[in-house]
């Protein structure tokens, strides 16, 4: 009996586990998951739970719902990973997992402890939030539903971040939100950002810049936070600038696990070095990522862990076959931006292709828009929930392509 | 041999940076400081060096977290050093391509 061993039952893990269950002869193979927490959360949806719009309960289920029963699930810390060993050492009864392959999908997590007088200055979950936890999401929402304004600064900390335009959409949702409150007027929204721009490729930033003006939006650009100062309620940047906030909403640092640390296996924000186009270790043939464990210069999104399925799944067959991986994976990342009152942009781009206006997925037809604002987008990004935990998450097929096409775009 | 015409020679992307980090010399180097007002001094090189060894080593120029992680440099130093972003302002100096950063 050989093992295909996972770690890390959220969007990637799960998809990967489903879709192997499906190729791989179960007379001859195992399939094992570990994860440490029993629940899944769909993280998209974090970012509506402060205004209100989804309540905790409906962005998050039991894990073992969305894994066949005959994969074995296994709720545990991983202790050490061991690859020259081939083999997990897990907290649990002390259990050692022997692999024949072993998947990364330990993701990526936010690290508030990275910034001095974050967790220790005194305002950390008082008028200090972050919304990439449901912890953060529902506390902070606690906090806004009495909030009577001042000023809300929301800061990125450093690059790369799980769902980089998450943070843009937060302020986009706050404006809606405040107008609809009625108390506009009282507050400034500032977006602090160590990029130059609101984004990181130019046709999208240029867009992204002039929705931020429009709604009334300051940006503070080239921001890199030394430390937050709670007493004084300012963040401090390196190069001695400071921003004022009644309210902080924060993005920390991402890292990857702290197993990954420990086992020596990853890079200084313990991402997993992996190849960009095969999704295969650098170091371990039989060691795989998906998702936003890796180190690969793509988004952190479960849009683009999606698309690395395809590709990890045949990569990992072909090896199983010893023929040599398929470069195939193009850092294809899709991403819908809420911009409030019920509109939302959509973005879809790659490695080397910016994102570009056009109609998606159909050519010509759409129904959805690249790179402008419309009703139709915000209504796909309400209904990708239900693929999502329906459809994205046992490995289904959904009718876009993993590879970014050009048909439909309008490059200049 | 004069600044201007030192980098006379010298072939630059639209952001200023090298195109051919394999024709950089220390002496290019101070060239390029001295353009955006910094002398350069022992801990300078500490850190041009190192992001000259990693761009060998992994093809792309050092984040402020591996410059500080990998040398006695601290983030704060480092800053100080080169006061227009560290990363980017290092890797210029160095003769490095623009760091990819991030998406």
């Amino acid at each position: 009996m050989k093992t295909l061993l996972i770690l890390g039952g959220g969007t990637g893990g799960t998809m990967v586990a489903n879709r192997m269950h499906e190729l791989l002869d179960s007379s001859q193979w195992r399939i094992i998951v570990v994860d440490r927490d029993e629940m899944h959360y769909y993280q998209p949806g974090f970012l509506f739970i402060p205004f209100g719009v989804y309540k905790p309960h409906e962005v998050v289920r039991p894990k073992r719902n969305f894994l066949p029963s005959d994969v074995e699930v296994v709720f545990s810390d991983i202790e050490l990973i061991e690859p020259d060993k081939n083999q997990v050492r897990l907290a649990k009864d002390n259990r050692v997992i022997q692999y024949d392959y072993l998947v990364i999908a330990t993701g990526s997590h936010i690290r508030p402890d990275e910034i001095e007088g974050m967790l220790d200055g005194g305002g950390w979950q008082k008028n200090i939030f972050d919304f990439y936890t449901l912890q953060g999401a529902t506390k902070l929402a606690d906090f806004l539903r009495t909030w009577e304004g001042g000023r809300l600064v929301l800061h990125v900390a450093e690059m790369p971040i799980k769902c980089p335009v998450a943070p843009l959409e937060f302020v986009f949702l706050a404006d809606w939100f405040f107008h609809e409150r009625g108390i506009r007027d009282k507050v400034e929204i500032v977006y602090s950002t160590p990029l130059s721009g609101a984004f990181t490729k130019p046709q999208a930033t240029a867009v992204l810049g002039d929705l931020l003006a429009r709604k009334g939006i300051d940006l503070v650009a080239d921001f890199n936070i030394s430390e937050v100062d709670n007493s004084k309620q300012v963040i401090k940047s390196w190069d001695g600038r400071e921003v004022p906030y009644d309210l902080l909403v924060t993005i920390p640092t991402n890292m990857g696990a702290e197993v990954i640390e420990r086992s020596e296996m990853g890079d200084d924000l313990n991402f997993v070095p992996a190849d960009k186009h095969t999704l295969q270790s650098t170091q371990w043939e039989n060691v795989w990522i998906i998702g936003d464990a890796g180190n690969v210069p793509a988004s952190k999104a479960g849009s683009v862990a999606h698309f690395m399925l395809d590709v990890v799944v045949e990569n990992i067959l072909r090896h199983i076959d010893g023929l040599p991986p398929r470069p195939d994976f193009d850092g294809h990342a899709n991403c819908f931006i809420e911009t409030g009152f019920d509109k939302a942009v959509l973005i879809d781009f790659n490695y080397e292709t910016e994102p570009l206006p056009g109609k998606y997925p159909l050519p010509g037809i759409g129904p959805l828009s690249l790179l402008k604002e419309t009703h139709a987008n915000h209504w796909g990004k309400l209904t990708f929930r239900w693929l999502y935990w329906n459809v994205l998450l046992k490995g289904g097929e959904i009718p876009v392509s993993s590879q970014m096409l050009m048909a439909g775009k309008w490059a200049s | 041999m004069t600044t201007a015409e030192l980098l006379n020679g010298i072939e630059f992307d639209k952001d200023g940076y090298m195109v051919d980090a394999g024709a950089w010399t220390p002496e290019i180097a101070e060239a390029l400081a001295a353009e955006e007002g910094i002398t350069l001094t022992d801990r300078h090189w500490v850190v041009i060096n190192f992001a000259r060894q990693e761009y060998a080593a992994n093809g792309d120029a050092p984040t402020i977290r591996r410059i500080t992680k990998r040398t006695d440099v601290s983030t704060k130093e480092l800053y100080q050093l080169f006061p227009d972003g560290p990363a980017k302002q290092a890797a210029r100096i160095a003769g490095l391509p623009k760091p990819t950063g991030c998406i």
